[in-house]
């Protein structure tokens, strides 16, 4: 076979489709790619060393910054984990608030990352506009509540921080029964767009057993056909409580793994409609020592973010501060697959590819 | 398949080199360094087992100690195992997973960068998140904070920054 001299194609740090500061270094057979090499940590704050010398309390607004798109659900994740380690009661009416607000934080990060895929595919930044629009609507919310529209800090051990507001329920429901109509929308202009299916279809396959053997998780996987869902699996807070699907496609490739969000934002507005109907009344914060020393000993909590499986490993010395506070997180462990995917592929698909992956560097580089 | 059965099938297979059990939150198992290939691969291959998800893996320094934390978990049973490792304080080498989970070519790679713990046969043994000549492992209890560490160029790629 006749072989060409390869070439070396630097991507980044700083290069618009890289969602954050991520540098890859490509090889490159003329057009073809034959490896990518990941340089990371651009990003990287040593927030797992910060938390070391904080209290748990403290480091809740370092898991904002983390995925900086999925402030809120970050926050469970912590929260909850700490909750394993100390046994913390939570009060019916803030698990409520709880799934909700994970639930519309999935439906945030879920559009933000179709419209950025689109800017990906080279739509600039017309479509993902719509998608910012509507995602407003949800910051909105997240601001009535928390007081902030990106970085929450909302969640707390044993409840939430305070109670959501007047009329937020009701301004909740109207964002919920418009929403499926949006998605309609993006669908026909999507779903069946030719030039979109054309850049999508049989771009990085990922097969189920490669997803599986690389510790992808989230809608990537459920995308490849392996129906793993932390809320089914191993179910934390109240998800046991409401009726939902996992939806699973079976191409593994771009366009399913465009399409397998669609899926789950619908999942979640089925949840949210659930929850914001049977939402009682109450308080939302259980008694919880003011200053916290969690038992010796340690812990694993992982729930499905909206970005796969999302999860804490604390260690605590029965001190105020935890002895070991590492994230497990989903797209950093995603990434493990890019340059198997970008293999055989050229350029244009390798920007398709990482897109359609939904990383944020801020949760790769903590 | 309970923790106690695992337990008893591990025990059974592997005798001493199974060096502690506990139930708690999730199951433990303590291994010895060097049989922890053997006692992975037949985590991930056996039937009833099935460990086919590398979740994470982490270290803790417990200042007389490491301690490195996998999490493993089987999609088909839906079971999880904390397998934990105990290397050498002074000189820590671990076996590298890689070969049976790709899982853990990234994360192996990020505890060598915060704790110094090498992955023995690990493919590509480099720093992660800091650069080359960074001094020191951050995540160690004894590591010295300076003000700043200042940044410096890592040999060999001069030439994909000029490009």
């Amino acid at each position: 076979m006749l072989k060409t001299e390869q070439f070396i194609l630097n991507v980044g740090p700083q290069h618009p489709s890289t969602h954050g500061v991520f540098r890859m270094i490509v090889t490159l057979d003329g057009e073809t790619i034959v490896d990518v090499d990941l340089v990371l940590g651009y990003l990287h704050r040593g927030v797992e060393k910060l938390a070391e010398g904080r209290t748990y309390l403290q480091s809740i607004p370092l898991t904002d910054r983390l995925d900086y798109i999925c402030s809120m659900s970050n926050n469970l994740a912590y929260c909850t984990a700490v909750e394993e380690l100390t046994g913390f009661e939570v009060p019916e009416r803030a698990e409520y608030i709880r799934v909700i607000m994970a639930e519309l934080t999935r439906v945030v990060n879920h559009i933000v990352c179709i419209g950025f895929y689109l800017n990906d595919l080279g739509a600039y930044f017309t479509p993902v506009l719509y998608c910012l629009r509507e995602r407003e609507k949800i910051l909105d919310l997240f601001e009535a509540a928390s007081g902030s529209r990106m970085t929450c800090n909302y969640v707390r051990f044993g409840g939430v921080a305070q109670d959501l507001p007047e009329g937020w329920l009701d301004q909740a429901r109207e964002v919920v029964a418009a929403f499926p109509a949006f998605v309609d929308e993006l669908e026909e202009l999507l779903s069946t767009n030719e030039i979109f299916v054309a850049r999508g279809r049989d771009v990085g396959v990922l097969p189920p057993d490669v997803a599986v053997n690389s510790g992808v998780t989230g809608p990537n996987l459920r995308a490849s056909g392996v129906a793993y869902d932390v809320r089914k699996a191993h179910p934390y807070s109240i998800y046991d409580r409401f009726d939902f699907d996992v939806p699973v496609l079976h191409g593994g490739d771009c366009y399913d793994r465009y399409m397998i969000r669609i899926l789950e934002i619908r999942q979640s507005l089925r949840i949210l409609e659930q929850a914001l109907t049977d939402i009682p009344g109450g308080e939302v914060q259980s008694k919880v020592p003011r200053k916290l020393r969690p038992p010796e000993g340690d812990v694993y909590h992982a729930i499905e973010g909206p970005k796969g499986e999302f999860g804490w490993y604390l260690v605590s010395d029965g001190s105020a501060n935890p002895y070991r506070w590492h994230v497990r997180s989903a797209t950093f462990v995603n990434l493990t697959v890019l340059p198997y995917l970008c293999r055989s592929h050229t350029i244009p698909d390798l920007i398709a590819i990482l897109g359609s992956l939904d990383n944020v560097m801020g949760e790769v580089d903590r | 398949m309970n923790a106690a059965q695992m337990f008893d099938q591990l025990e059974a297979h592997f005798g001493d080199a199974i060096l502690e059990t506990a139930e708690e939150k999730l199951p433990v198992v303590r291994v010895e360094a060097a049989r922890l290939p053997d006692v992975a691969a037949y985590l991930k291959d056996s039937p009833g087992l099935d460990f086919d998800l590398f979740v994470s893996v982490t270290a803790v320094d417990y200042e007389d100690r490491f301690e490195v934390v996998y999490l493993l978990r089987s999609l088909k049973e839906g079971h999880t195992l904390v397998l934990k490792v105990q290397p050498d304080r002074e000189d820590p080498v671990v076996p590298s997973l890689v070969s049976l989970w790709e899982g853990a070519r990234l994360q192996e790679r990020e505890v060598y960068d915060f704790f110094g713990i090498c992955f023995a046969d690990h493919p590509n043994l480099k720093r992660l998140f800091l650069w080359a000549e960074f001094p020191g492992y951050p995540l160690r209890k004894d590591f010295q904070y300076t003000a700043s560490i200042p940044y410096s160029e890592p040999p060999g790629q001069e030439q994909a920054y000029n490009l």
